[in-house]
């Protein structure tokens, strides 16, 4: 994201160029890839980025675990890095230690409750909860008589009917039916579902923005490339002009999605401002991903309509990231709402408090 | 592909909310005291000479330019402030917007000691109104095609041809022109054009008055007859303009006035919907919002690149891209949200009428300042697809 790249971001890509090249993924027959690529992900510190040492984690740093995520983003790898990032940061918020190995967050719709009884056991539904099947461990936050809690979960303990998004990657439904919490502990005041969501949201829009900008480099790439009428496809003013508008994508999202992790690494607390960040950041990057999807399928033609070729692995994600942590509908309707509350008079110096 | 895209999170530093709070209260006082009304862009004179000077003396014009040529050493996250503020109030900006955003910082690159000395003081405090000569009647978007004329002369240039869609130049002191010196070549068809500083008050100039579509009079015909320009007036590398244009588009096309022409429409509908709109409305009201913090975050980056000596023409022209569109859609986007509300809503009356205004206005805003199109393909070749 910054020209100062961190060295956990440096590891990243290097451990993604190595172990995860989407060309070579793409013809790989199995999954026998990702338990290396797990394996060095897990060793360099970055699965628990986002999890302070006394709990098992690196303790990164937000604004570095954020890096991680863009170049996640930028490999569209299907493995669970973010959702592990996401399920620590959420366990820690409560004090909660981090098992080792891959784990996922719950819940990923706005309208699933889960809730919590007094003796640890959790209920209810969480449609949408990305690799739940993948993952031994559910970070889970519930509602109890107290208000929000959090709990670490075991998947085994709970009911995942199989399921996948439209990329292919694990997106489960799951049932806690009196299903016993590892541990559970109350949130912290001011800590609920909403800023248990938008940082979710935010993670998505990152990864987006990642997605976006690979999808960018290929598409020129690919028109400087590609013959037709004598001349490479770059040269028609028509695709010239897509990928400009393409451009505008990738850089409305990067923005967006930017500020909202630097927002978020350096805030007090889930606030008026951070919500506007973090709802915009998930409404434009979502928005980017829509059209910026159609414009680099349109300048490949057929060839990236194949599955041998690497543009589905990110545009698919992308497209379906927009669902994960509410889509750009929930969050306007909620940013609508909370602007329209504020007043005419309070909007303009919201947006310049920024 | 030359670079990626980058958009660092530049926040405002604390001066710069230190002095956002002086801006409102200053604008607050001359809304108060009846200088404009932020409610009513139609009405009312854009341009005031005794409001610019005032702005002048508050020190807000050629923030950032040296104290030495009347300016105040500030940074251009200052300005950006200053000039979002002045954009969001609606205020008569007219006099030396032009003169602050692009025409001082070619003098201060360009011209002589005594022109600066003499010169840039005056925009600082207000005085002096500018305008740019660029379009001809035979060259829009493309600039190079220009054809009025610079003849050598004793001492000088003399001057003829004709620019239009200037705009303020009934109003202007001064204009920074672009003019040929010599024929294009083979090799460079940029090549021949050199950027002149031009007191409108020489004898020659005839200013012709271009009404728009609003009925309104912002541009005109500036007609040149052998008009006179002592040599100390030519503006950097003869026959070398077209080297210079980058920072001063980098400049005029990443700022918040272009996102922010027709905000008002969008405070009004706020006001409109009320504290609990509906479904639709609050969805629709979210989108917006979402855009319009998206393009300021862009924009306020840009503004970072700039303080850090940069030259982001892609990045600027991005921004003007995405930000002329999106401000030019907002109008038609308000007036459907608005479609359901009682006809009889506190401010139904001003919504509408400022929904006609902005509607009119709409198609210029993605023309003004090099079209779409012209954005585009600058992008485009920053892309490295020409
Ligand atoms: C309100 C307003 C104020 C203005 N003020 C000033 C001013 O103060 N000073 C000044 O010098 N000028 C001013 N202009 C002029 C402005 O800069 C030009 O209108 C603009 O650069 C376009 O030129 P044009 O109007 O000649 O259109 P043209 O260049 O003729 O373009 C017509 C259409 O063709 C498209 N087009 C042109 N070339 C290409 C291409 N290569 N590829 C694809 N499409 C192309 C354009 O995008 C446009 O859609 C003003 C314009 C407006 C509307």
């Amino acid at each position: 994201m910054t020209e100062n790249v961190s060295i956990v971001a440096e590891s990243a890509t290097r451990i993604f160029a190595d172990l995860a090249d989407p060309q070579t993924i793409n013809r790989a027959k199995d999954a026998a890839w990702k338990a290396p690529l797990w394996q060095a992900l897990t060793d360099a510190g970055l699965t628990l980025a986002w999890v302070p040492e006394a709990l098992g984690g690196s303790d990164a740093g937000l604004a570095e675990g954020f890096e991680v995520i863009d170049v996640a983003g930028r490999f569209a790898a299907s493995v669970p890095l973010v959702e592990t990032l996401l399920a620590g940061w959420l366990l820690s918020q409560g004090g909660i230690a981090s098992p080792g190995g891959p784990m996922t967050i719950a819940p990923g719709r706005p309208s699933d409750t889960i809730g919590l009884n007094a003796s640890g056991k959790l209920s209810g539904r969480a449609r949408g909860i990305p690799f739940a099947q993948d993952c031994e461990h559910i970070a889970v936050l519930a509602s109890g008589a107290e208000g929000a809690s959090i709990a670490l979960v075991e998947t085994k303990n709970c009911r995942v009917t199989p399921g996948a998004n439209p990329a292919g990657d694990a997106s489960n439904e799951v049932l806690f039916a009196d299903t016993p919490a590892v541990e559970w502990r109350p949130a912290s005041a001011g800590f609920d579902r909403t800023a248990m969501l938008l940082m979710g949201g935010v993670a998505r829009s990152v990864q987006t923005a990642g997605a976006l900008g690979a999808v960018l480099r290929m598409s020129v790439a690919y028109a400087n490339d590609r013959v037709a009428f004598e001349r490479p496809i770059a040269k028609f003013q028509a695709i010239q002009h897509s990928l400009a508008q393409l451009a505008g994508e990738v850089a409305a999202a990067v923005a967006a999605s930017g500020s909202a992790a630097d927002a978020i690494a350096h805030m007090q607390s889930f606030d008026d401002q951070i919500f506007l960040e973090a709802a915009s950041a998930k409404i434009r990057s979502a928005e980017a991903a829509e059209k910026g999807a159609a414009i680099a399928h349109q300048v490949h033609g057929a060839i990236g309509f194949t599955n041998e070729h690497i543009l589905h692995r990110f545009t698919l994600r992308m497209l379906a990231w927009r669902d994960d942590f509410g889509n750009e509908s929930h969050w306007a309707v909620e940013l609508g709402r909370k602007v329209a509350a504020g007043g005419a008079d309070a909007f303009w110096p919201l947006l310049a408090s920024r | 592909m030359t670079a990626q895209l980058e958009f660092d999170p530049i926040r405002l530093p604390p001066e710069c909310e230190a002095l956002r709070r002086e801006v409102r209260a200053f604008l607050a006082e001359e809304i108060a005291a009846g200088t404009f009304d932020p409610d009513r862009p139609m009405h009312g004179d854009m341009h005031n000479t005794e409001f610019s000077k005032r702005v002048g003396a508050k020190g807000w014009i050629g923030l950032t330019w040296p104290k030495k040529y009347g300016g105040h050493e500030r940074t251009f996250l200052e300005r950006y402030v200053v000039t979002e503020e002045f954009r969001i109030a609606n205020a008569p900006v007219r006099q030396y917007f032009v003169a602050d955003r692009q025409s001082g910082p070619i003098l201060l690159k360009y011209a002589p000691e005594h022109i600066k000395m003499d010169i840039l003081p005056r925009i600082c405090r207000g005085e002096v109104c500018f305008v740019i000569g660029m379009s001809e009647p035979n060259s829009g978007s493309d600039l190079f095609a220009a054809k009025t004329k610079a003849t050598k002369a004793d001492g000088g240039w003399r001057i003829n041809g004709n620019k239009i869609w200037t705009s303020n130049a009934h109003i202007a002191d001064y204009m920074i022109g672009l003019f040929r010196t010599s024929p294009s070549t083979k090799e460079n068809r940029r090549h021949g054009l050199t950027q002149f500083l031009v007191d409108l008050k020489t004898d020659g100039i005839t200013i012709n008055p271009i009404y728009q579509m609003t009925g309104q009079h912002d541009f005109n015909e500036v007609v040149f007859d052998n008009v006179f320009i002592p040599d100390d007036c030519v503006l950097g590398e003869i026959d070398g303009a077209w080297k210079q244009a980058t920072s001063e588009l980098a400049y005029e096309r990443s700022g918040p006035e272009r996102f922010l022409e027709t905000f008002y429409v969008l405070t009004a509908l706020i006001r409109a919907l009320g504290s609990e709109p509906d479904l639709r409305s609050a969805e629709g009201l979210g989108r917006l919002v979402a855009q319009a913090h998206a393009l300021r975050r862009m924009s306020v980056s840009v503004a970072g690149m700039l303080q850090a000596g940069k030259e982001p023409v892609v990045e600027g022209s991005l921004v003007k891209d995405l930000g002329t569109i999106w401000e030019q859609k907002l109008p038609a986007r308000v007036r459907e949200l608005a479609a359901f509300l009682e006809p009889d809503v506190g401010n139904r009356a001003t919504l509408d009428e400022q929904l006609a205004f902005a509607m009119t206005i709409a198609p210029k805003l993605t023309i003004q300042g090099g079209t779409t199109e012209v954005l585009r393909g600058i992008i485009a070749r920053g892309l490295g697809l020409r």
